[in-house]
Order: C-alpha cells, then structure tokens, then sequence
C-alpha cells in the first residue's frame, strides 16, 4: 500500500529555495498525523552535500539524483526523474511548490502518473488518512475542497503560506538513478532581472500601485517605500494594460493570485478581479483619495487621502521605526 | 502547419461569484460567459504563426452547448474549424480527465504545435496543457511570452521567479499562453458572419473512447473567509499624521513590519 508524504525539494542556483523548507515542514506535520515517514526528492547538480540539510525541517529520508543535466531546471529531466522515484517507492501523498517551476513540473508528474492535484493550496490537512486539500479557485472569488482519490494525491503548495518549523530528523541521504532518456528541451539562456527583485508571488509585503499613480515616473514612490519595507512592487491591471509596470507585476486574476503578509494598496480603486487576486492577504492598506472606493471594503487599515503626500510620510515613519 | 488551439468558456473576470448553498458549485445565473482570457493569447498566437507559416488552426473545446459561442468566437478571429466536446460526464472534469479527453480528440487531427491558455481563470488548476503534453508524449513549455518558430525549431521565452529562460525545443509540443505573449485581435463583422458556416465537429467520451473517471474531485466549494471590518485611520487629519498612525498600527497591532 502506499505510504510516505513525499516532497519535490525546489533549488535554484545549487541552493534550496525557501519554499522547500515550508514544504518539507509541511511534509512532517502530515506525516506525523500518519504515522509514516517523511521524504524528499531532490534532483541537481552537485547537490549530495546540502541534501541532508532537509533533516532539520523534519525529512527522514532524502532521495538524491545529482546529475549535470538537472540545471537549469527543464520539464522532461526532473519529471522523469521525480516520476521514477516516487513510484518505485509508492508514494501516498507528494507535495510540491505552486512555483513557476512547480507549476510547470507538477502537472507533467499528474500526467506521468495518472493522478490528481489540488493546485496552489492554501491549506492542506489529513482526513480520513486522505489528503485534503483547500485551494482558492475563481482567484479567490471562492475555495474548494479538493480530495485526490488516484495515487499519489499531490497538492501543490503556495509559497510564503505554510510555516517553516524546524524539527530535527535523520535526513538520511540515499542515491537514486533518475533512469533519464532523451532530453527534448533544453535552456539556452537565463536572462536574470535586477539583482535583489522580488517577485510579487514569493513576497511578504507587496507595495502595489493602481491608476490613480497617473503615470510609470510616480512609481518610484513606490518602490522608496518597498525599499525600505523589503517588498516587492505590484501593479493592477490598469497601471499594466497602460504600460507604466512589467506583466510579472501585475496582481489579479489575469495576474498574480497573491497572499502576502501585508498589501499596500495605492490609487487602487479595487476592481473585483484586483480584489479577487489579492484578498486572501493578511493585512492589507488602502489609500486612495476616494472614500467610496471598494478597495476600502476590503482593507484593514483605510487612509482616505492623497497618496503623493501619504506614501513619502509613510516611507520616512517607517525608516524611523525600522532605524 | 496543422495548428490546435484548447479553448476554454469561463465567467468573466468582472462575475461575482456565489457559491451554491450546499457547496456543489457555483451559482451560474447572471454569469457572462467568456472565452478564457489566457486561452486568448494561445489563439491568437495559433493565428498569427498560421498568417506566416501557413497551414490550418482548430479549435477543441470541452464544455456545455453555451461553449459553443466562444468555439465561434475562436472561428471569427479566424480559426478555420473547430471540435466542441459536450458531456455531461466531462464538461466538469477534472484535470487529468478534462487533458485525455483533449489528447483523444486532437490524436485524430494532423497536429504540429498546440496551444493552451497557462490556466483558466475559473479553477486556476493551470494543469491541462502539461498533462495533455505527456499524454500525447511532446515536449511543453508553459507561461510563454515570446515564440520563434523556424521549421522545427522551437524557441520560446518564459518568465521564472526573478529571471527569464530561453527555451529551446522542437515540434510537435505544447505551448501554454500567457500574458504579454500578444495582443489577441477582435474579431472583424465579416468573421462574425463567415465564422457561422465553419465546421464544428461534436463529440463526447463514447466517440472519443476515453473514461470519465475523475482522479480528483471538488468535494466542496465554500465562500471566502470574510475579512473583519476595518478601521479608516484620522486620528490627526494631515496625510504625514495618518502615515505615522498607520506604521504605529503596523508595527504594533498587526506586527507585520
């Protein structure tokens, strides 16, 4: 019978992305619910020596294929590879991160294995020994239940969602072949943006301009402020469409679907796909001039005012509180 | 070329959405019904590769009779036919199920290069292009916002946290759309009118040989927490006072900064 909560550890640049150690934290609570083991798979190149790191977030087991030809991340070498381990070990549950890379190696491994996924979850717990897995769907318009009744019931984790919990276990490393056939992608390039960016997706506080920013030169208020706070910058739909932010900035549901610990919202008037992208965030702020905005209805802290006056004072209070 | 396009009907993205009273799904009355924002950009592209490479663009939908209008939608910017999938049994399947069904269909077309939106905007599973990808056994890349075809060389550029991969791979395979790949076009009177006569071929899970057993299932769907009232901040009316309070409140109340 199958058995095991089993994670896709995630590296870029020959180092665990952070959303690994929410994973495998994620991994250990379910597996003590269980009674099994907790597993990873990691696939790279020169990886053997950090693998064991996955120990102290609470994997028993780690699953290691090092090879050249796992980076640059491609789809055909690490769902292979992924693919072929977890079924030789029969893997009840596999959890891995709702990441661009995820997104894109998760549903390949769903169909290498003939499976179900709950995409991008928010929450994830045992019932009835099964996976249950509570996503948002409709951009957060509404969640569902999801139960996967094919083996394994993966889930696919948000990152910056699930805690980090350090619990020390063996992380016994073991080789695997990853038995890799042809290879029919590679990567030519990777064009790196600027050093220090952080991506909408992955931060805990998002600094997001709308409309009412009246052009792309006012954004740098915005990013004074996020500087200081270390957020990344969004932008709705409307501040993209008219070219004044990158698309990789945009929040909403033709964007990105986020949940970050505090969302500034700025001359954002809260169109219900904005709302729907971003409303699953902990805390969020609203400022924009006009009090019937629906923005407002969303927000926990409302200041009804002119952003080009509050967003510079802000930005000076919080460098005298952050010294 | 023998191009497909996947196609998806959705609600659009201004709907409210209600939830059914006993969680079964979601409320449709009232809904505008759209043709899924991200498949857009896959038939756009489908179109503009067919205007420089030749060939023909099919469109394959799964979904109730009302897919139908967004299958002629695709037609009226101008695809040449297309394939709607009507059955009860896959109008709401799951992914795996909704992604055989497609393979089914599109193995009994020539095909070269298929295109998929990167997900659609009412479920967000953003799994069908690569599962039907590894059905129909081609290479994908998923989230593109550029594309190079010359003969079967595939070029493609993709966006990763904080960095962009160029990819190469070759024909055929799948490519899931998103934005800033193109700009879709709307589509003109005449296509309006021509779209009417293009064939659409009508298909369910018998005709296609393919099981409708789920893999995975939405067992409930539940409206989003509702979020505490909240406070609007004028304690001292000038902007620098309501700027000082909120960073208190951060700070000390919320303890996010």
């Amino acid at each position: 019978m199958a058995k095991g909560v089993w994670i896709v550890a995630e590296l870029r640049d020959g180092a665990f992305r952070k959303v690994t150690f929410e994973m495998a934290s994620t991994a250990r609570k379910l597996a003590d619910q269980l009674g099994e083991e907790a597993c990873a798979v990691v696939c790279g190149s020169g990886v053997a020596g950090i693998a064991g790191e996955l120990g102290k977030y609470g994997i028993d087991k780690v699953y290691v294929a090092d090879n050249a030809a796992f980076e640059p991340y491609t789809t055909d070498a690490h769902a292979a590879a992924v693919a072929k381990v977890v079924k030789d070990n029969d893997a009840a549950i596999l959890l891995v991160a709702a990441s661009f890379q995820g997104k894109d190696l998760a549903p390949r491994l769903v169909g290498k294995l003939a499976t179900g996924m709950a995409s991008d979850c928010t929450d994830v717990k045992i019932a009835d020994g099964k996976l249950l897995a509570i996503r948002p769907m409709y951009a957060g318009k509404c969640f569902g239940e999801i139960v996967v009744s094919a083996t394994p019931q993966i889930a696919a984790l948000r990152p910056n969602v699930f805690p980090i919990v350090e619990s020390a276990k063996a992380g016994a490393v073991e080789a695997f072949d990853p038995g890799l056939g042809e290879l029919k992608t590679k990567v030519l390039e990777v064009q790196k943006e600027q050093a220090g960016k952080i991506d909408v997706s992955e931060a805990n506080i998002i600094v997001s301009g709308g409309r009412g920013m009246k052009g792309p030169e006012n954004f740098a208020i915005l990013e004074e402020l996020a500087g200081v706070l270390g957020a990344a910058v969004g932008a709705s739909r409307a501040a993209v469409d008219a070219g004044w932010r990158a698309q990789s900035d945009q929040v909403g549901q033709t964007g990105k679907v986020v949940s970050p610990n505090l969302y500034i919202a700025c001359g954002i008037s809260g169109a219900i796909q904005h709302l729907a992208g971003m409303s699953s965030s902990k805390y969020i702020v609203a400022v924009n001039k006009d009090p019937e905005a629906p923005i407002f209805q969303k927000a926990d802290y409302g200041l009804v005012d002119d952003l080009f006056k509050v967003v510079p004072a802000l930005t000076q209070e919080c460098k005298k509180l952050l010294g | 070329m023998n191009i497909i396009a996947c196609v998806k009907q959705v609600p659009d993205t201004e709907a409210q959405i209600k939830v059914k009273a006993d969680g079964s799904g979601i409320e449709e009355g009232g809904i505008k019904w759209v043709m899924n924002p991200y498949d857009e950009f896959g038939v756009e592209e489908a179109l503009k590769l067919k205007e420089k490479a030749g060939g023909d663009v099919t469109i394959v939908s799964i979904g109730p009779a009302r897919a139908m209008e967004t299958i002629r939608t695709a037609l009226a910017m101008g695809a040449e036919k297309g394939v709607h999938i009507d059955d009860p049994a896959l109008n709401a399947a799951d992914a795996y199920t909704t992604a055989a069904a497609l393979a089914a269909a599109i193995k009994g077309l020539p095909y070269d290069i298929i295109f998929c939106g990167q997900r659609a905007i009412d479920d967000d599973s953003a799994q069908v292009g690569a599962i039907l990808a590894e059905i129909l056994g081609v290479p994908q890349v998923t989230f593109v916002t550029k594309l190079e075809i010359d003969g079967t060389k595939v070029k493609a550029v993709r966006p990763i946290e904080g960095a962009q991969l160029v990819i190469e791979t070759s024909l055929p395979c799948v490519i899931t759309a998103t934005k800033g790949l193109n700009e879709p076009r709307y589509a003109s009177l005449p296509g309006i009118m021509k779209a009417k006569k293009k064939p659409v071929e009508a298909k369910n899970a018998a005709a296609l040989g393919v099981s409708t057993d789920a893999k995975s299932k939405v067992a409930k769907m539940i409206p989003p927490p509702a979020r505490p009232p909240g406070k609007i901040l004028c304690a001292d009316d000038t902007p620098e006072g309501k700027a000082a309070e909120l960073a208190k409140l951060l700070r000390e109340e919320a303890k996010v900064i």
